[in-house]
Parts: structure tokens; C-alpha cells; sequence
């Protein structure tokens, strides 16, 4: 079984252990609940080292990220972030990955534990001219600090105007070395910062954080709460709600789709598919109470139709909606927001209604992105080094 | 761990207490901090047949649904309504306000068939194989 560099740290802290695609992980430390409203009320910390880290550089790094994935990457900023899909010839989704622009000619892709292995192969098979693709994974960590009180309590522990990141913007960490970085990032729904560094690293950041939210009610984040947070959220997860035999027109990600560039991976199926229209729509919806809607369940027509319609893909408890929520596919004709259904559990129909995505998000305060971004070389881990 | 000394129990976790022609049902303490943040349970209808060690009810947790188990077989007397508003109660007091159902007995031995709580204690510390 793979383990993170923290793994001994999530060992004493008591974590419940499970198995994450052969990565050892923590399920949750004290209760996915407690984990969850820590995140949404005042802050989270999550060990997300098994995620993959790969650098794409070289001349044509922006070509071959072109080439691979949906979105245009000439449009992409220096030390901007971007969601975007890698697809197969045929339009299917083999990843969702956040990629961010280091330098002219240096990208780090950020791909799924479980697809680590085909993405790096599918990057390296379909890399354009001169660019390299360098699997960093095996030495790197990442942890996410996650929540309203995330840019306050890394400020006292960074020399930075973190809060002065905006969404989607990474800066150096420059007293860590010059290839640890902070971004503003996640998905959990809630504002937040993940943090790229090398593993030995890890321990002593982790540890820091802690301490540093401990006032504030940080609690350490496991797995299972990751999980309930991007559902409340609307974030789709890989494996469940996509796959290979998913385009992003059905999974409801059009906005990552830049169908004005030059040619890319899937594009032709892309076209086809919105010409012709899709068989299947992503939705949101919930229950007013009842049970959890869980992957594979039923989901059927209104009323005394109870002809199946399609399935649940996602679903959890919302813990800040006290109700249970779920995803997954129906046919396009039963896919309108405010739209009943049925859900089909233990042979039971209970009501639920379509609603639009996110199903939870937080109160949006004035803007931070308004103000500077930090400069470079104010980044001092003082307390860390 | 709260094993209460008057109690019986079953393998599967299952708490059952004599009240009155009764017996109350519940999952162990045991049982609930194994399944921790319990968020819904279908109870069984009130004049159903439940037969010793089928599933009568569902507790489900944010994880996963886990039957629950009649450990006497019988008719349900009384079902715990409290419970859909509040399921959490199973979490903060299983012996008590977390009470599930209780069954009028087909065939009262079968209570005294069940596990004592010092039988019960000894299963908890018997390693199960795989873990």
C-alpha cells in the first residue's frame, strides 16, 4: 500500500485508515460531520499527497497542453490556475485536472490518485515538439487548508498577503525552496489554498498549520468529509459522476470547452455530439428528508410513472442543508431545474426534485481579488524555517 | 466501552431490553461509534413480523446502510418516530433516547438466548479475522 509522507502524523492523530485506489489514507479523524463544518464554519487541513503532480515543460508545453486538453492554454496567465478535461478520441473523458502556468514554458498538472499512471502515459504519447512531461508525484506532497479562515490563519504563518492571492492564482514560497508554491485552489466549494512542496516538507508544515488554526477550530480533514464537501458543492468526482465514456457536454462541463481553438484531442466527437444533442443530462437533486441517495441508485419518472430515467452517479448528507443531496443522469427531457422524480432505495420510491448546481455555497464577501497580488520574494515561512 | 450489565446483546450489535411484555431494541455503543454520524433510519412499521436475526430496520450513516437485526422474533410494538428528526440521537445516547423499535415476543425464550454483556465484552475483544 502507497503512503504519504504524512502518513505517521494522520497515525497519531487516530485517523481512521482506509484504502483510496492503494493509497493508505484517512477516512476521518474524528467524524466526516464534524470535518465537514470545520471546513465550511472555520477551517480545514487535508493531506492530498496522493494526488499526482506532473510538470509539462519545454518550447511547445503550451502546444501539447493544447493538443491534450479542452481548454485554450495561450489563454492561461502566468501563475494562473485552470480546470480543464483531457479527453480520448472519442470525446471521453480520462481525466479532470487543474493545471498551472509556473513559467512561459512550465505547467504542473495536478491529476486524480487513480489515473496518475494513464495520464502521465496519455501526456507523454501525445506530447507535441519539444516538451517534457516529468512525473514529480513520488517526491511531492500537497496539503489543502481549506475554509473562511484559511487566508488568516496562513498569514501568521506565511509572510504574505495570502488573502491578496485571488481565485485561481499561485505564488511561490520562496523560504521552502524555490519549488513550493501556494495557490488559491481546492474543492471542497469553500474559499481556500493548496500548498505544492517537496515531502520533507510536509511533516513540519502540517504540524504549523495545525497548531496555527487550533484557536480558530482547525481540525485535520480526512477523505470521507473531501468527499461530502465537493458533493454539497456540485463538484463532480472522477470515476463516479465521468469517466472514459463521458463527454463534458453530458457531465454538464461545457464552460471548460474552448471549441474556438485549433484542433484538440475529441473535438470532432465534441462537434458531432452537440450537433446532434446528448441522450443524457447531469443534474442536481434533492430530498426533503429521507435516505442518502448512493452511486447505482434508480432514478424514475414522476408520479404513478415509475419508468427509470436514469441513475445516482454522487450523494451524500448535506450537513449545511441538514437533507440529503445527490447527482447523476437522466434523459434530457426529465433534466429541468424544478423537475420532481423519483429515487428508488430498498425497493422504496421516495420524492426528490431537480435543483441547480451547487447545491451549497458560501456568502460571497467583498472581494479580495481586487487587491495586489503578492510580489514576489515576500513569501517567508519564518516560523517554518 | 458502555456494555450495560442488564442488557442482552446479539453477534451483530444489537442491544435488547425487557419493558414490561416488550423488548426494546437498539445498536450497542459499540455499534455507533463504528458507524459514527448516523443522518437517517428506516424504521420498521408498527403490526410488522419481524423474525429473529433478519434485518428489521436500516441506520444509515454518511458512508453507508447497515441492516439492523431483530434479535427476538415477534411483532413490532412501538417504532422510535424521534428518530427522523433526529437520528443523531442513536450517536448520543444508544441505550436511551437512540432507541429503535421494540417487539411484542412470538416466543420470549429467545431473549434469554442472547448474549450477556460479559459475553458480549469477550466477542468485542476477539480479534475478527482480517483486521
Amino acid at each position: 500500500m502507497n503512503k504519504t509522507a504524512l502518513n505517521e502524523k494522520h497515525r497519531a492523530l487516530g485517523a481512521k485508515m482506509t484504502d483510496f485506489h492503494g493509497w493508505e489514507m484517512p477516512l476521518y479523524y474524528t467524524s466526516i460531520l464534524d470535518e465537514h463544518r470545520a471546513v465550511r464554519q472555520a477551517l480545514g487541513i487535508f493531506d492530498i499527497s496522493h494526488m499526482g503532480q506532473v510538470l509539462v515543460t519545454g518550447p511547445d508545453a503550451t502546444r501539447t497542453l493544447n493538443h491534450l486538453m479542452v481548454s485554450d492554454f495561450s489563454q492561461v496567465g502566468l501563475n494562473r490556475a485552470c480546470y480543464t478535461l483531457m479527453l480520448n478520441e472519442r470525446g471521453g473523458i480520462i481525466d479532470d485536472l487543474i493545471i498551472y502556468r509556473l513559467g512561459e514554458e512550465e505547467f504542473l498538472v495536478i491529476v486524480n490518485c487513480g489515473n496518475r499512471a494513464i495520464d502521465v502515459e496519455w501526456l507523454r504519447a501525445h506530447r507535441q515538439g519539444n516538451t517534457t512531461v516529468t512525473n514529480i508525484s513520488e517526491e511531492r506532497a500537497i496539503l489543502a487548508i481549506q475554509g473562511p479562515l484559511a487566508s488568516r490563519v496562513l498569514e501568521t504563518l506565511i509572510d504574505a498577503k495570502v488573502a491578496g492571492l485571488g481565485r485561481f492564482e499561485i505564488a511561490p514560497i520562496r523560504t521552502i525552496g524555490p519549488d513550493a508554491c501556494i495557490a488559491r485552489t481546492g474543492y471542497t466549494g469553500s474559499d481556500g489554498f493548496e500548498l505544492f512542496l517537496p515531502n520533507r516538507h510536509a511533516g513540519r508544515l502540517w504540524e504549523a498549520t495545525l497548531a496555527a488554526g487550533k484557536p480558530q477550530d482547525a481540525h485535520p480533514v480526512g477523505l470521507g468529509a473531501r468527499d461530502t464537501l465537493r458533493v454539497e458543492a456540485g463538484l463532480r468526482l472522477y470515476g463516479a459522476d465521468m469517466d472514459a465514456a463521458t463527454t463534458p457536454w453530458e457531465v454538464g462541463l461545457d464552460w471548460t470547452v474552448a471549441l474556438g481553438k485549433p484542433n484538440f484531442i475529441g473535438k470532432d466527437t465534441l462537434l458531432r455530439q452537440r450537433a446532434q444533442g446528448v441522450t443524457r443530462k447531469f443534474v442536481g437533486f434533492v430530498l426533503p428528508q429521507g435516505p442518502v441517495p448512493r452511486t447505482g441508485m434508480e432514478l424514475t419518472a414522476p408520479g404513478a410513472d415509475h419508468r427509470r430515467i436514469g441513475a445516482v452517479t454522487s450523494g451524500t448528507f448535506s450537513p449545511m442543508l441538514n437533507q440529503p443531496v445527490g447527482m447523476g443522469y437522466v434523459e434530457p427531457a426529465s433534466a429541468a431545474v424544478g423537475a420532481p422524480l423519483g429515487l428508488t432505495v430498498r425497493a422504496q420510491r421516495y420524492a426528490a426534485a431537480i435543483v441547480k448546481l451547487p447545491f451549497w455555497k458560501p456568502e460571497r464577501k467583498p472581494s479580495a481579488v481586487s487587491s495586489p497580488a503578492p510580489s514576489s520574494g515576500t513569501h517567508l515561512l519564518e516560523r517554518l524555517s | 466501552m458502555n456494555i450495560p450489565a442488564e442488557l442482552r446483546y446479539t453477534k451483530t450489535h444489537e442491544w435488547a431490553r425487557q419493558e414490561g411484555t416488550d423488548v426494546a431494541v437498539g445498536i450497542t455503543s459499540h455499534a455507533q461509534e463504528e458507524l459514527r454520524d448516523v443522518v437517517f433510519i428506516e424504521l420498521p412499521n408498527v403490526g410488522k413480523v419481524v423474525k429473529q436475526g433478519e434485518p428489521a430496520a436500516v441506520i444509515e450513516s454518511v458512508k453507508a446502510a447497515f441492516d439492523i437485526y431483530a434479535p427476538v422474533s415477534g411483532v413490532i410494538s412501538r417504532a422510535n418516530g424521534a428518530l427522523a428528526k433526529s437520528p443523531q440521537a442513536v450517536n448520543q445516547d444508544c441505550y436511551g433516547a437512540g432507541w429503535l423499535f421494540a417487539v411484542a415476543p412470538s416466543n420470549p425464550a429467545e431473549l434469554s438466548s442472547l448474549l450477556s454483556a460479559q459475553a458480549y465484552e469477550q466477542q468485542l475483544q476477539t480479534p475478527t479475522p482480517g483486521h
